[in-house]
């Protein structure tokens, strides 16, 4: 019981950082239909820009956490999100009308390209989170105790769901109530239709990158405050399993990719607890096929409709 | 797609014109110094387990001020005055070549050397040559337009189409010979043909996939995995109960096929994105179970001492055991090692040729057909009762089947294989070959194998920049050509035969060009 509450906190935190990067997925896949391969590097992007700000600040001596958090979402998270502008702007925008493969082998192409500049510029080995910043967070607290073991969970964790739940309420309001957001949902709906009724999509799709980098950015620092290290390829397996989670969730649906996420990452940890640590990936990608078999449109999509 | 109208021109005098370019500079390069202002400004260092930081800030500063400069003259080039690019591109590339050949004589010069790494030199002399070369095609082929002659390009294009049936035959006779051919020393020789080994496996892989992706219009991510498992296949039949590689290669091919079966079965019925990440998703299970399953596998560490294959029973070895013939012997000839690098040479080259024939062959037969109409509309194939499940699946064997080939191949001359070959990144040179070279188009595969594998081995010496021009040259190909290299979607087979056409026929047949094009 006591570590099956324990794996359940370490899952959802797992799960919300899955499910911040699965929106990004989801919102680009709904709009122009592609699977933006770069996502999970611009995620891992994010999480060096945060750890660089983070060295910055504490070399200025800034380490009170509340402001220190502060400035590093505000100047991270923007210039993330500039790379997802950047990205959809140099690789998918020439390619908007072509086949469907071009802006999908586009996206790997700068993948590869994304995650071997990091790799160049800052080296191959792992970066520790500053211990100046680390000594910053208490100690877990405990929760509930029985037969010597412990459940725990860190002011980190705690950090990360209240983090999660703001960026959601925050985000789907802005999905639900801006004009932006209507912009968003109708060009998602019938793009031909939304531009002739003075949708500028161009700004719509770009805006759609920028959310969804920015997003994947908080995702990339709470991994660097959680985990404490982080690498230039983390983008590649947190990426497909960020998109796995936006599968099942159903593409397309917001809600559905948190969802999703959760699953995933609930997943992943029990199977690690319960069963095999080495074999935990392959537990993630059955149950995406198995999702996929018996429900394709995810758990919360619409049917889709084939128009012939 | 592109519904928003144009924007017409409006007659604004020049300094109007000039004020909304140097806006867009300005836009471009400030974009460019936020972009690389922490992950290239700032570099971290980590010493004895911290965590520390030194800055580059004059890179970031360079490269903002090139694009700043190369913004306004490519915008300049674009409305057609391209001469301030071409003097422009002209004078940087001479500056900066200038400093890179001096820079050893002195301290003075090697301070004005723009960045650190020496690569990175190369790039700030390439790119302003390339604007010089484009500025200077501009300008030519206006000259032309203006004597009312063809450019020059365009000669040259209508003639490479013309030669096309031809160049399949020349490259074949090509590397029939290239083996005799007078390559220099024993290991030049022995380096080149390695190479073109290398490239000939992935020409056999693009091939392979070109049946799933282009011809059956399946998207498949995780081709590495049959590949995976053909090498895996001879790897533990040969080291564990010493079968010969003849035996093992149609094994392999089995092997890899009813894997895509076992695949295929369950998500075949899913819409294209969908089978991508599933596949790709099954490459990366495949890729787990070898690293962790030890006891069949070996782990991360793989299989070592894989035996080679053998000249239909003959070795081709210095030594051989008692009782043995080994090939040199059995011919007369004396002892080269360069035999089994020919000989696997011309053993891939075979495969491949047999994997191009039977790819051609089943174009023609009513399944090869199946697999077209299926790309082009699903619905209307289930209306003319052809079955699409079976017709993917088919497709999918079929295409494992040759990575299971490739893969034992590799095997036979690699010796030692370890999950590590079997990444993600492999199926994703696969399949960029294949879309590279224009989807559908054989020759193409060959083209873009041979720019995408070969030209980088060339410069081996690029080391860690390989990945990085490798993942710059796949987006540059795609805005370039986005249809790929050889771009054409020629139907294998014509109702009325080429060019004679109703015309009812034909405007159906330009609808349907205009839908695939999209």
């Amino acid at each position: 019981m006591v570590t099956f509450i324990q794996q359940l906190i370490n899952g959802l935190t797992l799960g919300a950082v899955y499910g911040l990067i699965a929106i990004g997925y989801t919102m680009v896949y709904g709009i122009i239909g592609m699977i933006n391969f770069a996502h999970g590097d611009i995620y891992m992007i994010g999480a060096f820009q945060s750890l660089i700000v983070i060295l910055v600040l504490g070399f200025l001596g800034i380490t009170w956490v509340p402001l220190a958090l502060l400035i590093v979402l505000v100047v991270a998270v923007s210039l993330t999100a500039l790379y997802g502008w950047a990205v959809e702007r140099v690789a998918y925008r020439p390619l908007r009308g072509s086949s469907r493969l071009a802006p999908l082998i586009s996206a790997i192409g700068m993948s590869i390209f994304l995650s071997n500049s990091v790799l160049l510029l800052q080296g191959p080995r792992g970066k520790p989170l500053p211990s100046a910043t680390d000594e910053q967070f208490s100690a877990p607290f405990q929760l509930i105790e029985a037969d010597g073991i412990s459940a725990q969970i860190t002011d980190k964790q705690i950090m990360i769901m209240c983090i999660t739940i703001l960026v959601m309420i925050g985000f789907t309001t802005l999905i639900k109530r801006t004009s932006l957001g209507r912009q968003q949902r109708a060009c998602e709906q019938d793009m031909k239709m939304a531009s002739l009724l003075g949708v500028n999509i161009n700004r719509t799709i770009s805006l759609t990158f920028v959310m969804g980098a920015a997003l994947a950015c908080i995702a990339g620092l709470m991994v660097t405050l959680y985990y404490e290290n982080i690498k230039f390829n983390i983008g590649f397996v947190a990426g497909i399993k960020a998109f796995s989670a936006a599968v099942v969730g159903g593409v397309g649906s917001l809600p559905g990719a948190m969802l999703g996420g959760m699953l995933i990452g609930l997943i992943e940890v029990f199977f690690s607890a319960y069963f095999s640590v080495d074999y935990k990936d392959v537990a993630a990608f059955g149950v995406l096929v198995a999702v996929l078999i018996f429900r394709p449109t995810g758990l919360l999509g619409r049917p889709e409709v084939e128009k012939v | 797609m592109t519904v928003a109208v144009r924007e017409m021109p409006a007659p604004v005098s020049i300094a109007t014109v000039n004020a909304e370019r140097l806006k867009q500079a300005l836009a471009a390069a400030v974009i460019t110094f936020l972009l690389t202002s922490l992950i290239v400004g700032i570099q971290t260092v980590s010493s004895t387990g911290q965590l520390d930081f030194t800055t580059r800030y004059k890179e970031v500063f360079i490269a903002s001020g090139a694009v700043f400069f190369g913004s306004i003259l490519v915008s300049l080039m674009r409305e057609g005055r391209p001469m301030p690019a071409l003097i422009g591109g002209g004078a940087v590339t001479l500056i900066v070549g200038a400093i890179l050949l001096l820079q050893d004589s002195s301290d003075a010069v090697r301070a004005l050397v723009p960045f650190q790494a020496p690569i990175v030199n190369w790039g700030a002399l390439i790119i302003p040559a390339a604007l010089f070369v484009r500025a200077a095609q501009l300008i030519l082929e206006a000259r032309a337009k203006a004597h009312g002659r063809q450019a020059a390009s365009v000669r040259v294009g209508a003639t490479t189409q013309k030669a096309v049936p031809w160049i399949g035959i020349v490259l074949i006779v090509i590397a029939v010979l290239l083996p005799w051919l007078p390559l220099g020393e024993r290991t030049e020789q022995k380096k080149i043909i390695d190479i073109v080994t290398l490239v000939l496996t992935y020409i056999m892989l693009g091939w392979g996939l070109n049946i799933v992706v282009g011809l059956a219009g399946l998207l498949d991510l995780g081709y590495v995995a049959f590949y995976a498992v053909g090498a895996y296949c001879y790897g533990m039949l040969s080291t564990y109960y010493g079968w010969s590689f003849w035996v093992c290669l149609p094994l392999a091919g089995a092997a890899a096929a009813t894997f895509g079966v076992l695949l295929g079965f369950p998500v075949l019925r899913l819409r294209g994105d969908y089978l991508a990440i599933v596949t790709l998703g099954f490459g990366e299970m495949i890729r787990i179970i070898l690293i962790n399953w030890k006891v069949v596998t070996g782990g991360p560490g793989g299989i070592n001492q894989i035996p080679r294959a053998s000249f239909f029973g003959l070795p081709i070895e210095r030594t051989v055991p008692e009782g043995t013939v080994s090939f040199h012997q059995f011919f007369g000839l004396e002892y080269n090692p360069n035999h089994r690098v020919i000989f696997l040479y011309y053993l891939i080259f075979i495969c491949a040729l047999a994997v191009n024939f039977v790819t051609m062959r089943i174009r023609r037969l009513p399944l090869g057909r199946a697999w077209e109409a299926l790309r082009e509309d699903e619905t209307a194939c289930r209306a003319l009762g052809i079955n699409p499940t079976n017709t993917k699946l088919t497709a999918f064997a079929m295409g494992a089947m040759f990575a299971g080939f490739a893969g034992s191949f590799f095997a036979a001359r690699n010796q030692f294989i370890s999950p590590e070959s079997f990444v993600f990144l492999e199926s994703a040179v696969i399949l960029a070959i294949v879309v590279l070279g224009g989807l559908g188009s054989q020759i193409g595969i060959v083209l873009s194998a041979t720019v995408l594998i070969g030209m980088p081995e060339l410069f081996r010496e690029l080391k860690d920049y390989r990945m990085l021009a490798f993942g710059i040259g796949m987006v540059l190909i795609m805005i370039w050509r986005p249809g790929g290299l050889m771009a054409h979607r020629e139907p294998t087979i014509r109702l009325h035969g080429k060019g004679k056409q109703p015309a009812a026929a034909k405007s159906a047949v330009t609808a349907k060009e205009a839908v695939a094009a999209k």
